[in-house]
């Protein structure tokens, strides 16, 4: 392969995928057989991180950045001015594998804009991750987009290769898709969904009768939607992520704060701020839902449509429940214990493992590396020293922030000087 | 007063066993273990040297794996691997706690030894974790992918699974310039290798060396990495913070060439 001509591709194709911020390598099972090249397990590796501080652990590139559409928030949109390129399928294998033998990455995330039809780009990608696995022994990472509009017959395909399969539905709500993609249906998005989730079950069913049917896509599926492009509220953007989790058996929802790359009078204009704390709020409440035992309901309702940005939706929970603390940390079930600000899942473990063989008192909480400075306000331990006290859930708030020092709050006061 | 009885061992692993076998044999009271070249000063002490003895050793280790889940042994062994000072005595309590707690499944967290082990282990699995992640294989004209690193903990004996297992169709060689040895994969298994041409006065590898294209690679890569980058989400702090500055020195994306 020609270095140069190769390296510029890189550069622009590269430059057009770095907006997908799902970097996941993990959750595949996929073992290194026959003494292959590579394997990938429960846990993914991140091999660097981008000045943003954004985890690189897979070559995320398009195979082309040519596209039929016009979606608004888009950088490869048809209407945009900007270099193309397309990568042809063996340069793309090369690169993977010479990358991975190097152990720059984890595998492949490979996307691609729309040329001609869905179908057609659907094909190449598949081709990619067919030679590498069959022709080059490969047993890295596959992340695969599924292109919207796909047909059912290459979706089927597509799992066969990757290890993960994934579309963006980009805009949380239907309006929003209309007014900013008005090619895209939605149904677009769904179909391909619904049948890798069809595929995923019935493989699996299969495989505890029959031991060696394939695997497919071993990953599963994920999405990513972009935040703060049409003004949607913190609660329309969660209910629909825990729609796709329920409805779709998604791993992961990756939420995307907006970066200004249009002038278009639809969008945010260019010289609007990304959103980086309400981005890192939402997975906190991802997180929440997914490994805390809350549900949607209880952080996001019609009293409470957008998380606090201030604190984190724990803490911010507990402060609208106060009639739930304090909790004995000696004797509150694990899924309280989850649910005291400041407390972790690996703390809550440490908790259950420890108060077996004696009572624990503020001495043992702080060494187990519990958040003292939020957690003693909502918790009760083997001690006379009490923190819990009837006050205003206001002014505990102002007496927790004051207290902590939170990596946000040099970022939150200036955004209050700006209102004052 | 009686005097102390400091037991110094080889630095290796069975060594260590080798000194704890000795402790429970002699009867011992509060030794104090140490490497045989760490320096010992103190008075009122009486120095013994511990040969290792893999039979010993071995009735040890056996002791402990009825006793305890795998993951724990492992615990044991990354805590040994960090090589901080006095963690062989912080071990031997540990040792001797699980040894006499009949039912040893569970653990006391609540417990300042035992806490302490996890803690260090914890470091060392980390430090495992960022050279699974930061080694950087180049490239030679045999046909060998070479790194080199200065991991802060010895766990080069933890990496070895890892490696074999991904790269089963190259052959490769992680060498610790700190430590002067290195594990090398023949195709056929690890061996454990020192090297004359490598050391740490002379840590780079000859850039004649390396196969044709392994420069061209190295700026596919660079170029790749600068792509990436999301200027308008720039954050110092985080990206220092995932990717501390004494490891730069392996990443070819963050050095100049």
């Amino acid at each position: 392969m020609s270095f140069d001509r190769v390296r510029e591709k890189l550069s622009i194709l590269a430059d057009a995928a770095k907006y997908d911020v799902s970097c996941a390598s993990s959750g595949g099972k996929r073992s290194n057989s026959k003494k292959g090249l590579g394997n990938n397990t429960a846990m993914g590796i991140c091999h660097s991180y981008t000045e943003d501080g954004r985890c690189v652990s897979l070559l995320k590139i398009l195979l082309t950045n040519h596209c039929i559409f016009d979606c608004a928030y888009c950088v490869t949109r048809k209407s945009n001015d900007i270099k193309r390129a397309a990568f042809k399928i063996q340069e793309v294998v090369d690169l993977t594998i010479n990358f991975y033998r190097r152990n720059y990455i984890e595998g492949l995330f490979l996307s691609s804009g729309i040329f001609k039809n869905s179908d057609y780009t659907m094909e190449r990608l598949i081709a990619v991750a067919k030679k590498l696995r069959l022709e080059e022994n490969f047993n890295g990472y596959i992340h695969l987009k599924s292109i919207p509009g796909t047909s059912d017959e290459l979706m089927r395909e597509a799992g066969l290769y990757a290890d993960r399969l994934s579309v963006n539905i980009e805009i949380p709500t239907v309006s929003g898709l209309k007014l900013l993609a008005p090619d895209k249906k939605h149904q677009d998005f769904i179909q391909p969904m619904e049948k890798v989730k069809n595929e995923i079950i019935q493989y699996n069913a299969e495989r505890k009768i029959i031991k060696n049917t394939p695997r497919y896509a071993p990953a599963g599926q994920s999405t990513q939607m972009i935040i703060g492009a049409t003004g949607e509220s913190d609660r329309d953007i969660m209910y629909s992520a825990t729609y796709y989790y329920k409805k779709f058996n998604m791993r992961r929802v990756y939420y995307s704060g907006y970066i200004p790359i249009s002038t278009d009078n639809r969008l945010p204009s260019l010289q609007t701020e990304v959103p980086i704390l309400r981005e890192n709020r939402l997975y906190q409440t991802d997180w929440l839902l997914r490994f805390y035992g809350f549900s949607v309901r209880e952080l996001l309702n019609d009293e409470h449509k957008n998380l606090d940005l201030d604190i984190d939706p724990k803490l911010s929970w507990a402060l609208r429940n106060p009639n739930i603390f304090p909790i004995d940390i000696n004797k509150a079930e694990k899924n309280l214990l989850a649910r005291v600000p400041g407390i972790g899942m690996q703390s809550v473990y440490k908790i259950i493992q420890a108060r077996k063989f004696r009572s624990l008192n503020w001495e043992h909480l702080k060494a187990i590396g519990i958040s003292l400075n939020r957690a003693k306000y909502f918790i009760t331990c083997n001690s006379k020293e009490n923190f819990h006290q009837d006050i205003s859930p206001l002014q505990l708030k102002s007496i927790i922030m004051q207290a902590s020092k939170s990596k946000h709050r040099k970022y939150f006061n200036n955004q209050l000087s700006l209102f004052p | 007063m009686n005097p102390q009885t400091i037991l110094q061992y080889d630095g290796s692993f069975d060594g260590f066993l080798s000194s704890v076998f000795l402790v429970y044999e002699q009867k011992i009271n509060a030794p104090i273990i140490q490497k045989q070249y760490e320096q010992n000063n103190q008075l009122f002490t009486i120095s013994e040297i511990v040969y290792t003895d893999e039979a010993k050793a071995k009735r040890v280790w056996r002791g402990l794996q009825k006793k305890i889940s795998k993951s724990q042994q492992k615990v044991i062994f990354k805590a040994f691997l960090s090589e901080i000072k006095g963690v062989e005595n912080t071990l031997l309590s540990y040792i001797k706690k699980i040894f006499k707690e009949p039912n040893s499944n569970y653990l006391d967290y609540g417990d300042k030894d035992i806490l302490k082990i996890s803690q260090v282990a914890k470091m060392v699995e980390r430090e495992k974790h960022r050279m699974e992640a930061f080694v950087r294989f180049k490239q030679t004209k045999d046909n060998t992918y070479i790194a080199t690193v200065e991991p802060d903990f010895n766990v080069l004996p933890l990496l070895i699974h890892h490696f074999k297992d991904r790269y089963a169709d190259q052959k490769w060689l992680i060498y610790d310039i700190k430590r002067a040895y290195g594990i090398y994969y023949n195709l056929h298994k690890v061996e454990i290798i020192t090297l004359n041409s490598i050391s740490k006065l002379n840590p780079n590898i000859e850039k004649d060396t390396f196969s044709e294209r392994e420069l061209d690679f190295q700026q596919l890569w660079k170029s790749y990495f600068n792509s990436v980058n999301i200027k308008s989400r720039k954050n110092s702090k985080l990206h220092i913070q995932h990717l501390p500055k004494r490891y730069w020195k392996y990443l070819i994306e963050k050095n100049e060439f």
